[in-house]
């Protein structure tokens, strides 16, 4: 039962860098031009969001 | 995601628009910074070619900070400092053959992007406390009764209360909101038996909780949002791409336009700041954007947006142009003779608007299945709370009981399967170059009982080809180096039968006659009767269909005649019969004369046809039909089909229709054929289909889950286990849809 007492914050932590990543990625935009996104990975231009 | 633009593909780069730049200084807004930022809608961009080509086309602008294109919203946005004029940018785009208007943004209030920003962190949030909620559930049904004490159990309780509570507030703002909305109303929808099962389920589990008790289901309120969350995100997306599409096209209208001052120099004003008075300067290929009167200048104008007729006019001065006009061979001048808002164009947007209004009191599918549904779920949950109370006795077991009833019947088919149904349905028409508008408007085609055509344009595809039996080739290629260098549209449709080929650079057009230039040393005319026999004989010629002919001779010479026919798209017969063979009735309503109509409605196998309507005469037809009670879809690309559109149940515009109409429309179909309309018959009515057998699955399914909830059988396990299988076997009902695709 010992194991719990770091088992259960480390994956509760782990959940959380999840959904901040998710915030983050949400917040710059990165969902705002879904179709775009999918054909700019096939060019060559050196390119920079937004 | 979509634009209505979109044509069948991206034909080498551009859509084949005209490239026309305006000047974009009217909706140039300048940041504190002092930067400029400017927002365009690109028509004709579909690649990531076009894209990058747009993109690169405006960096190498000089001063030019960003320059970004959304191949979502069909948006590009620039940003740019220093001196830069706003028309190099918009040269820029056109230059590359894109179509492109201004995006006034200041003039269109947008809360939907922040509504689906919420959406989408409540579903994150929720997705992250259903994840660790669960992982603790389970570590607690798996040790129930085997090694895990009461203490252990109570702390991972309030463990998941902690990750519970907050994200249950938080993700079920958009349910809380809108259940509040329709109780303020006096009336209950879907999102109210929702709210209750999840504040209820809540409560109970932390009163459980505090009490070392065995009922708690932290896990039910998180998952249970989690899941509507994600048919809400998608209902959003459908509604706010359907709202995008009309968005840009509102905002083609608002064209800027080229004011001359007192001293005679050119400004760009925007159309809304033009007053009756102004004198205006319209450029071959520049669109009229207000009623208003020539002062100075020959020239030919289209007149399609406004009459549907696709034969140009002559224009001279004292003329009257319609708001919506396009300007076709030569520089004019005018004279607005009324605001933009009070022209032509405005009072049919008013009149689709009106229409529109109407369908709009049309009751979703499965806001009528909720009608039954929320009565029925909230009586049972009192008659379970109150038989537990008789019986048993204890406020504990009837509060348990009844909230088991409210979290087992909670809605997810209407909530998820509805909107995965329909997302499924659109993203099918799409690949296949259909655009749905609207998410109910597959509902409402599912149900029509008629299909009414317009002629021009939707039967037939609305714009002159040249009569093959009538060429000789060698005249042909002749003719068409003097057609190349005009917008006329029989010239244009002489240059695409000839196909690319040269050019002849001296030739002078004269509007409303036709083109001379010299070849070889012979002077060569192009046009009408009377302009080129004035040098050379021309042959005896009916007088039916002049309009759609033209002449060429050499000086001296005999005249050739190319005649042009409006030819009617292949499939007609074949779509009218598959109609029919649908249980469909078909109707043509023409707002052309009666014996083109008869001739198209007899080709294309189509009994019963009206020739020479107006427009009100077409809606009214559309009304009586509706008083019968027919559910008509109708199916027009003119403007003046517009009104009928927004009047019918259902409609559906060719993507050549004119920009109000299609925003009229519910559906926009590409490409030369007609089957799309049989498609999206078929798919609606499948769509239909699934949504009546995902309603009858959770019916099947409360009917076996409800008595064992009222009875006290159910535990936090069988209900997160019922609940996420319901969901599971709805959405994979939905995307049966799919499996059609190569059938049809």
């Amino acid at each position: 039962m010992d194991a719990l007492a770091w088992l259960i914050p480390a994956a509760l932590a782990l959940g959380g860098v999840g959904l901040l990543a998710f915030m983050w990625s949400l917040r710059s935009g990165q969902y705002d031009d879904l179709d775009g996104a999918a054909q700019r990975i096939l060019t060559d231009d050196d390119d920079r969001p937004a | 995601m979509v634009a209505l633009e979109a044509e069948t593909g991206c034909p080498t780069y551009g859509g084949g628009e005209e490239g026309v730049a305006f000047d974009p200084a009217p909706f140039v807004r300048r940041d504190a910074a002092g930067r400029m930022h400017l927002e365009l809608v690109v028509r004709g961009a579909h690649c990531g070619a076009c894209l990058s080509r747009i993109e690169r086309g405006v960096r190498a602008l000089p001063g030019i900070l960003d320059a970004r294109m959304n191949l979502s919203t069909r948006k590009f946005a620039a940003v740019w400092e220093g001196t830069l004029a706003p028309i190099r940018i918009t040269e820029a785009i056109a230059g590359l053959g894109y179509g492109v208007a201004p995006f006034d943004a200041a003039a269109i209030a947008s809360d939907a992007h922040s509504e689906n920003r919420l959406l989408m962190w409540c579903l994150g949030v929720t997705a992250f406390a259903s994840m660790n909620v669960m992982l603790l559930s389970v570590s607690i049904w798996a040790g129930l009764g085997v090694d895990m004490d009461v203490g252990t159990r109570t702390l991972f309780y309030w463990l998941s209360a902690l990750i519970a509570i907050p994200a249950t507030l938080y993700g079920g703002i958009p349910f809380f909101r809108s259940a509040l909305a329709a109780l303020r109303q006096g009336r209950a929808n879907m999102d109210v038996p929702i709210s209750l099962a999840v504040l209820g389920a809540l409560a109970l589990s932390i009163y459980e909780a505090s009490i070392a008790g065995e009922h708690a289901y932290f896990e039910a309120p998180v998952m249970l949002l989690f899941l509507l969350l994600i048919g809400r995100w998608l209902d959003h997306n459908l509604r706010d791409r359907a709202r995008a599409a009309a968005r840009n096209l509102l905002a083609i209208q608002s064209l800027p336009a080229v004011r001359l001052t007192a001293s005679g120099a050119a400004e760009a004003v925007a159309a809304r700041d033009i007053v009756p008075g102004d004198r205006l300067l319209v450029m071959p290929g520049d669109r009229v954007v207000a009623d208003s009167e020539v002062i100075d200048g020959d020239s030919d104008v289209d007149c399609a947006l406004v009459t549907g007729e696709s034969a140009p006019v002559a224009a001279a001065p004292g003329s009257r142009l319609h708001a919506g006009v396009i300007n076709l061979s030569r520089r004019l001048v005018v004279r607005a003779v009324a605001r933009s808002e009070d022209s032509l164009v405005a009072q049919l947007t008013r009149l689709v608007e009106a229409g529109e209004q109407t369908r709009s009191r049309y009751v979703r599918l499965a806001d009528k299945a909720a009608r039954v549904y929320v009565p029925v779920v909230h009586t049972l949950a009192a008659m379970v709370f109150a038989g537990w109370l008789l019986i048993d006795g204890s406020v504990h077991t009837a509060a348990v009981n009844a909230i088991a009833v409210l979290i087992i019947t909670c809605p997810c088919a209407l909530g998820l399967a509805v909107p995965a149904v329909q997302v499924v349905a659109t993203g099918r028409l799409f690949r296949n170059g259909t655009l749905v508008k609207s998410g109910d408007a597959l509902e409402r085609i599912a149900e029509v009982t008629h299909v009414v055509f317009d002629k021009t344009g939707t039967l037939t595809l609305g714009r002159p080809v040249l009569a093959a039996s009538s060429v000789d080739p060698e005249m042909l290629e002749q003719a068409a180096r003097l057609a190349r260098i005009s917008r006329h549209p029989l010239s244009r449709a002489l240059a695409h039968a000839a196909g690319p080929g040269l050019v002849a650079m001296d030739a002078r057009e004269t509007p409303g006659e036709g083109i001379e230039a010299q070849l070889d040393g012979v002077r060569m005319r192009l046009g009408s009767a009377s302009f080129v026999g004035a040098f050379a004989t021309v042959p005896p010629y009916g007088k039916e269909g002049e309009a759609l002919s033209l002449f060429f001779a050499r000086e001296g010479g005999a005249a050739t005649r190319f005649t042009f026919d409006d030819v009617m798209r292949a499939d007609v017969r074949a779509v009218v019969h598959a109609l029919e063979a649908r249980g469909l009735r078909v109707e043509l309503l023409s707002g052309d004369r009666e014996a083109p109509a008869r001739a198209v409605a007899e080709a294309a196998g189509i009994a019963s046809w009206k020739a020479g309507l107006l427009p009100h005469e077409k809606t009214a037809h559309l009304a009586a039909l509706k008083a019968a009670g027919a559910r008509t879809l109708m199916i027009g690309d003119g403007l003046n089909d517009a009104p009928a559109l927004a009047q019918a149940h259902a409609s559906m515009a060719p993507g050549s229709a004119v920009d109000a109409t299609q925003s009229a429309s519910d559906l926009v179909f590409q490409g030369d054929t007609l089957w799309p309309v049989v498609e999206a018959i078929d798919v609606a009515r499948q769509s239909r289909k699934l949504v009546v057998e995902n309603f009858g699955f959770s019916a099947l399914y409360n009917a076996v889950a409800i008595p064992f909830a009222a009875l006290g059988f159910v535990t936090p396990l069988i209900a997160a286990i019922a609940m996420s299988a319901s969901s599971l076997v709805v959405t994979l009902n939905a995307l049966r849809l799919n499996g059609g695709r190569k059938a049809a």
